[in-house]
């Protein structure tokens, strides 16, 4: 009897080892194939799309669902090692230098007055960048770094942040005050790698509505404001410097090109023709008739294209400062004191409406102008009092867009819309020549975005498109992805890497990853 | 002559094959049955009769029966999606189907009897946040069936039996919210829902038939109980704390019923060569009733969740073999073939059962006149399969979840007869 139960036993141990196996199983490797690249050790190379931002900021589940770390997460079924990225402090976003809060928290959808908008959540953050971590980083991706930066000596400096000389987002986890993040990148011995950098090059300059300046000409960086376009020569050279210094360990690498800034929401969100009758209300008789003054001075001066009238049926374009205009201002005062203007008002209009406008459809709003469309400019109502205009006056000429033209970095213009798709045009052109010169795996990020803003992308759960906050690919920032969005992003990085090196990876669902913005109180 | 007996009966025992029921069915009603391939509607050899062939328990020898024994069972379900690279598997902890039975001759004809059996019952456990997270984390799932019994002899060839069911179970059931929701942490969101002690009623039917002297044959019909949660419990977790949201963390009620499926068996057991009996049980369960896991949360603006299951009609063909090895042994062996009774594009991973293949042995030892052991061992083979769940609606549009499945299962049991 003893022995039955003993044989019994034996049986029932030997079937629940017995555990149940696939023919081909995923778990034990046997299913897909790394072809002719190693992705033993990724390292990721890049700027805030690489480092997984979202929501206008950096935090802890937008690193998560970057990129970089979705593709490691997929190349771990060929190979692939540990992905270590330098994890901010928790999901508020926000950072501190030396407990002075130097960037935003993150933004959610909250009610605002009863209509949903993103705003920052609540709270102090408390990644402090001084406090810099240690080890190496798979995921080299610096929100903010141009091509340029990845090469600057001192750009991790905590010191140098206040001056704008240094990144508060290298200081965290840069090996050395001195080093560049190519050399850290570099140091890992990557086994392979991806590099998408360029569009701080010309989205600086695009998000501040051309605010800054089109450097094509001058061969120095270090002389760049952040709101600039980068020289060409100077963006090709140290794109092929980046490319040549990390192939030189890799078995192989993907690069990404440059969106059009022109499909993100950031710029396709805020209509130019926003001023509805019902909009300025019992104001629009009086604005017109202000307005039909001036606009026969317009007339007068050979410029009646500037005359500005709201529609008392439908909807009217701003009213906007085109700094690419002549500037009328001392001949538009002259022409309004000839026609009965007191001196001081005359000079006052000359000067708000010299180069102004009504916005068309080919000017674009940046999505920042949203919250500052049909307010009252506190700065202008200073400026108009400190020189003895009366505060109900200088209130009623205060109205951003209405009275007061919309400035520079709110609105970028058909020129600057150019300057900015010229120079994103040229930098593609050298770094697919790169690619193919290096035999590396090419993804053309500007026309998979303009497929997303123009026709939307499938997957099992509905269509990604570009629209704001609901499109499911653009984050709450308008220019950083969501997670479905890098999620997509990946895929194509996964296409074109099993392309290239002849590897099996499997894709992601991008249904698995949240297309959503984060809701808040 | 006995060696080549035991080798003929370790044949057998190699070509039998599965015995686990689709659905949420298990079967495990007994040590002997199991042994056998969980065959018994025309087996007459202890007190396990009441929940087989009540109508068979006046034809026991002896005149007080107790059958009692309890069933470990270890299952495991893989799952891997070769699109994605995504796999799992479940880490279940051990189900413990058990039963007691005990009937009494009170005069020549007629015998009582009373059983106490857990035949449906499910304990599947992904690990928490898989890939198929949206449609069960975990299910827990039992129901325990109180009868009291009478049998009636109406002749040596013919008996009838049956009585009332009491049912009384439970459900907890735990999945995300879908498939992204999160906190502001990256919590996912979560929703749990909790039943117990749920009760109805039903009842079962049965008779036997003689007709020689080694020859049963019998019929045997449970009814189909539904146990309605009224005001359960489900406790929304980790959804964002904003008035956007449709639903908010914290407790609310729900309704909802889970159907355990009529049953109707029938089937016959041959003695031959002195020593060894042959039995065979057809199963029909009528899994048709399942159409639906809908749980109706009691709040107007909380959706309600509809799972769609739309399971057929399965029968069970099962095979047993019993011989007499000693005075105090007898060895059993069997084979079953399980009909799944999920449809193409229903697989949900929360009964991840395909057709299924039982192989079962087991013995019983008489350790003194009155007093046997009896223990049974099943091992339950699954193919690999393809296939998935296509109702999962996101947004309205269908969100099908699919990938390859292999499961197993491994059954030991433990029991004791007891004859007065």
């Amino acid at each position: 009897m003893k022995n039955y139960i003993k044989y019994t036993a034996i049986l029932a141990l030997s079937l629940v080892a017995c555990e149940p196996e696939f023919d081909e199983s995923i778990e034990d490797d046997q299913v897909y194939n790394q072809g002719e690249a190693n992705f033993e050790n990724y390292v990721a190379v890049g700027n805030s799309l690489t480092a997984g931002y979202a929501d206008n900021a950096l935090y802890v589940q937008g690193q998560k669902n970057s990129f970089p770390n979705i593709l490691a997460q997929q190349f771990k079924h060929v190979g692939g090692g540990d992905f270590k990225q330098p994890l901010m402090n928790g999901n508020l976003g926000g950072l501190l230098l030396n407990g002075t809060q130097i960037a935003g928290n993150r933004l959610t959808l909250s009610l605002v007055n009863g209509m949903p908008a993103p705003t920052p959540i609540a709270g102090t953050p408390t990644t402090e960048i001084t406090n810099t971590l240690t080890g190496s980083f798979n995921n080299m991706g610096v929100p903010g770094a141009k091509s340029f930066h990845l090469i600057a000596p001192g750009y991790g400096n905590a010191i140098g942040v206040p001056s704008g000389m240094a990144n508060p987002y290298f200081a965290r986890f840069r090996s050395s005050e001195n080093a560049t993040v190519l050399e850290d990148a570099v140091a890992q011995n990557p086994t392979f790698f991806s590099l998408w950098i360029g569009n701080n090059d010309v989205l600086g300059y695009a998000a501040a509505g051309g605010a800054g300046v089109n450097q094509q000409g001058n061969l120095d960086p270090s002389t760049y404001g952040s709101n600039d376009i980068t020289d060409v020569n100077v963006f090709a050279s140290v794109y092929s410097q980046e490319v040549d210094a990390l192939t030189a360990s890799a078995s192989g690498g993907v690069v990404l090109n440059i969106p059009n800034v022109t499909s993100t929401p950031y710029f396709n969100t805020v209509p130019y023709n926003p001023l509805t009758p019902t909009l300025l209300g019992e104001q629009l008789p009086t604005l017109n008739a202000t307005y039909a003054q001036l606009n026969q001075a317009f007339a007068f001066l050979g410029v009646p294209e500037r005359a500005i009238q709201f529609s008392t049926s439908g909807a009217s374009g701003l009213v906007i400062h085109d700094e690419s205009l002549t500037d009328l201002s001392a001949q538009l005062t002259q022409v309004l004191i000839g026609g009965g203007f007191d001196p001081q008002t005359a000079a006052i209009y000359g000067a708000q409406y010299g180069q102004a406008r009504q916005a068309n459809a080919n000017d674009l709003l940046v999505l920042t102008s949203s919250s500052v469309i049909g307010t009252v400019n506190m700065d202008r109502i200073a400026e108009l009092m400190a020189v003895g205009v009366p505060e109900q006056t200088a209130g009623q000429l205060a109205v951003n867009g209405v009275t007061y033209p919309m400035q520079d970095q709110y609105v970028l213009l058909p020129s600057e819309q150019e300057d900015v798709a010229t120079a994103t045009a040229v930098f593609n052109q050298i770094i697919k020549g790169v690619a193919a010169q290096k035999g590396l795996a090419f993804v053309d990020a500007n026309v998979l975005l303009d497929r997303v803003a123009t026709s939307g992308i499938n997957y099992d759960g509905g269509t990604i498109t570009s629209e704001f906050a609901t499109g499911g690919a653009f984050s709450l920032d308008g220019i950083h992805l969501t997670p479905r969005g890098y999620a997509f992003m990946a895929n194509q990085i996964i296409n074109s890497i099993n392309t290239t090196y002849n590897s099996t990876i499997p894709k992601v669902n991008i249904g698995y990853y949240s297309g959503g913005p984060a809701i808040g109180e | 002559m006995i060696m080549k007996k035991l080798l003929l009966f370790a044949v057998f025992l190699l070509a039998a094959s599965v015995t686990y029921a689709g659905g949420y069915r298990v079967s495990a009603q007994g040590q002997r049955a199991l042994a056998m391939g969980h065959t018994g509607v025309a087996v007459v050899n202890s007190a396990e009769l009441a929940f087989f062939n009540p109508a068979g328990l006046v034809y026991l020898e002896n005149d007080l029966n107790i059958s009692a024994g309890v069933t470990g069972v270890m299952s495991n379900v893989k799952w891997q999606n070769n699109n994605t690279g995504q796999f799992s598997e479940t880490d279940n902890p051990i189900g413990t189907p058990f039963y007691f039975y005990a009937s009494y001759r009170v005069t020549d004809f007629l015998s009582v009897g009373l059983s106490a059996y857990s035949p449906y019952g499910s304990v599947v456990e992904y690990p928490t946040d898989w890939a198929g997270s949206h449609l069960v984390n975990k299910i827990d799932l039992q129901a325990i069936y109180i009868q009291p019994l009478i049998s009636i002899k109406i002749s040596e060839y013919f008996s009838i039996g049956g009585g009332p069911i009491y049912a009384t179970g439970g459900v907890n059931f735990n999945k995300n919210v879908n498939r992204t929701l999160t906190d502001e942490q990256g919590n996912r969101s979560n929703v749990e829902v909790d039943a117990s002690n749920v009760t109805n009623w039903g009842w079962s039917a049965s008779w036997m038939f003689n007709p020689t002297e080694n020859l049963r044959i019998g019929f045997n019909y449970r009814s189909e109980i539904i146990l309605e949660a009224e005001d359960g419990e489900a406790v929304f977790s980790n959804v964002p704390n904003s008035p956007l949201s449709p639903i908010k963390n914290g407790e609310v009620g729900f309704d909802a019923s889970l159907p355990m499926p009529a049953e109707l068996s029938v089937g016959l057991s041959y003695e031959f060569c002195d020593k060894w009996l042959f039995a065979f049980d057809y199963n029909r369960a009528y899994w048709e009733v399942y159409t639906n896991l809908n749980i109706d949360f009691a709040p107007d603006d909380v959706p309600d969740s509809s799972n769609p299951r739309n399971y057929k009609n399965a029968s069970t063909y099962r095979f047993g073999l019993q011989y007499e090895a000693l005075d105090e042994l007898t060895l059993r062996a069997g084979y079953y073939f399980d009909e799944s009774p999920v449809r193409e594009g229903y697989f949900a991973p929360e009964t991840p059962r395909n057709d299924s293949h039982g192989f079962t042995g087991g013995l019983s030892y008489q350790i003194s006149k009155r007093f046997a052991v009896d223990l049974a061992v099943t091992y339950l083979r699954f193919k690999e399969v393809g296939a998935s769940y296509d109702y999962y609606m996101e947004d309205g549009t269908s969100v099908p979840f699919g990938g390859t499945y292999k499961s197993n299962a491994l059954l030991g049991g433990l029991g004791v007869t007891f004859n007065l």
